[in-house]
């Protein structure tokens, strides 16, 4: 290579590594703030502000889902499996909401370490399954994936 | 010889005289690929056991989103080769990727927003893939105006091309996003290291939209590269024999 | 493979979520075809002005100044 070129090419180089190493010195520091929710571990633990708004994700704990007849009042327990929290609400879940789905709950933190919520959202996995290759899967006892792994706390 | 074809590219003549044949090819299969991927995806591929048919979105909004970024690494390779070999065409290539790159990157979120809808139950979520896609965006936007903001065209090539080499950062960050961080977005479904997380009946359309999708690029890349050409060299003898010659086909 | 839907309305209505996937599509398509006539239109629109340019040149030789 010509030395004309390859000095260019250094400063090419030099462009993208040291943009590189700037971005991702920024992406460390703000880590945190980059997640978009906390797990369950976290706000048992009392790592989250209590009284702000705060997100949280985890699954929908199995069983745990108790509707009032009366009302869109729900009460549910979200989890990482390590911790669980209680998480109330009041208004309309999204149609994927499912008890040992993941969701995302939009809420506060109450000072006994429950969520009340204004918004629930649905967090959907990346598996598409038709429902007869989903039906033959539960016959032969294999469960759907989407909470199995529990990496929320990560 | 393997630098021949590298150096014949520093002649935009050649490579406009090279493409002309390629045109109607590229076009048929881009367009016949697209038909049958949609038409595939919408009617034919199963509807999903938990989402139902609203996953029918994933035939355009996963192809739009590869090309958008994968047009992010031609545009700024293409800086790059202009920067380094100083050749023109390579910035006329770049130069007609950005507004390309802009309006998948657009189709993306915007489909994404619409699939957000039904399946999360919210339109928009500032969590780390869709907010690195939107500054994707307005990489892209960035791009087309640093073309516009020099009367130099030396000069807007080169500032382009650093801007395009700055925000090539964005791309693993956007690739990696669902890993790195907790997300609303679901991680990636087509994985090249291990087994596709889709059924094979709903992954066969999707494959064809994405190949689809990767020649309709190279299409309108073509496409607005010639057009470019034509441009800059306005001035030389062959563009202007080739004008005066479409002159009396008409 | 099978055509999913019973009749062609259950295909536009897609179980409610018809109105999302079409919009879908048709913002994709309408930008997929944006994309390719934009070129178009602007090769025809450049060349209908380089020909209006030695059309002026062939007219009058002593001010081109288009060909070198």
């Amino acid at each position: 290579m010509h030395p004309v070129r390859k000095q260019r090419l250094m400063i090419v180089i030099f462009i993208v590594v040291f943009s590189s190493i700037a971005v991702g010195l920024m992406a460390y520091a703000l880590r945190e703030n980059i997640n978009l929710f906390y797990p369950p571990s976290k706000i048992a633990a009392g790592d989250v502000p209590h009284n702000t708004r705060i997100r949280a994700g985890g699954c929908v704990k199995p069983g745990s889902v108790e509707r009032a007849s009366d009302s869109l009042e729900i009460r549910f327990l979200i989890t990482d499996g390590t911790a669980d929290v209680k998480v109330n609400f009041n208004g309309i879940l999204p149609d994927l909401f499912a008890e040992g789905e993941a969701a995302v709950i939009n809420g506060i933190v109450t000072e006994t370490g429950e969520i009340n919520a204004s918004e629930v959202l649905a967090k959907h996995d990346e598996n598409y399954t038709p429902p007869e290759v989903a039906e033959a899967m539960k016959d032969k006892g294999e469960h759907q994936k989407t909470c199995e792994g529990l990496k929320y706390g990560a | 010889m393997a630098w021949q074809w590298f150096h014949r590219l520093g002649s935009p003549r050649w490579f406009y005289e090279k493409t002309t044949a390629w045109m109607p090819w590229l076009a048929a299969l881009s367009i016949a690929l697209l038909l049958t991927g949609a038409v595939w995806g919408l009617a034919f591929a199963p509807a999903d056991f938990k989402q139902g048919n609203s996953y029918r979105i994933i035939y355009i909004h996963v192809p739009a989103a590869f090309l958008a970024l994968a047009g992010y690494y031609i545009m700024a390779i293409s800086g790059a080769v202009g920067l380094i070999w100083k050749m023109k065409l390579p910035f006329m290539v770049m130069k007609s990727a950005a507004p390309i790159g802009a309006l998948l990157t657009f189709v993306s979120l915007v489909t994404g927003s619409i699939w957000g809808k039904p399946t999360w139950g919210t339109w928009w979520e500032w969590d780390a893939r869709i907010t690195s896609m939107l500054i994707l965006f307005f990489l892209y936007l960035g791009m087309i105006a640093l073309q516009q903001a020099f009367t130099h065209r030396d000069t807007s090539d080169k500032a382009s091309a650093v801007l395009a080499l700055v925000g090539m950062v964005n791309i693993p960050i956007i690739y990696k996003s669902v890993d790195w961080w907790n997300t609303l977005h679901q991680p990636a479904t087509i994985k090249f290291t291990s087994k596709s997380t889709i059924d094979p009946s709903m992954l066969y359309p999707l494959l064809i939209m994405v190949i689809g999708f990767y020649a309709f690029y190279a299409l309108v890349l073509l496409l607005n590269t010639r057009v470019e050409i034509l441009r800059r060299e306005s001035r030389t003898q062959w563009v202007s024999d080739l004008i005066s010659a479409t002159n009396k086909r008409a | 493979m099978k055509f999913q839907f019973e009749t062609i309305a259950d295909f536009i209505a897609m179980n409610g979520h018809g109105p999302y996937v079409w919009a879908s599509y048709a913002i994709t398509f309408a930008a997929l075809i944006f994309l390719l006539v934009s070129p178009l239109l602007q090769k025809k629109n450049f060349i209908k002005q380089q020909q209006k340019l030695q059309k002026l040149a062939q007219a009058n030789p002593a001010a081109d100044q288009s060909v070198e």
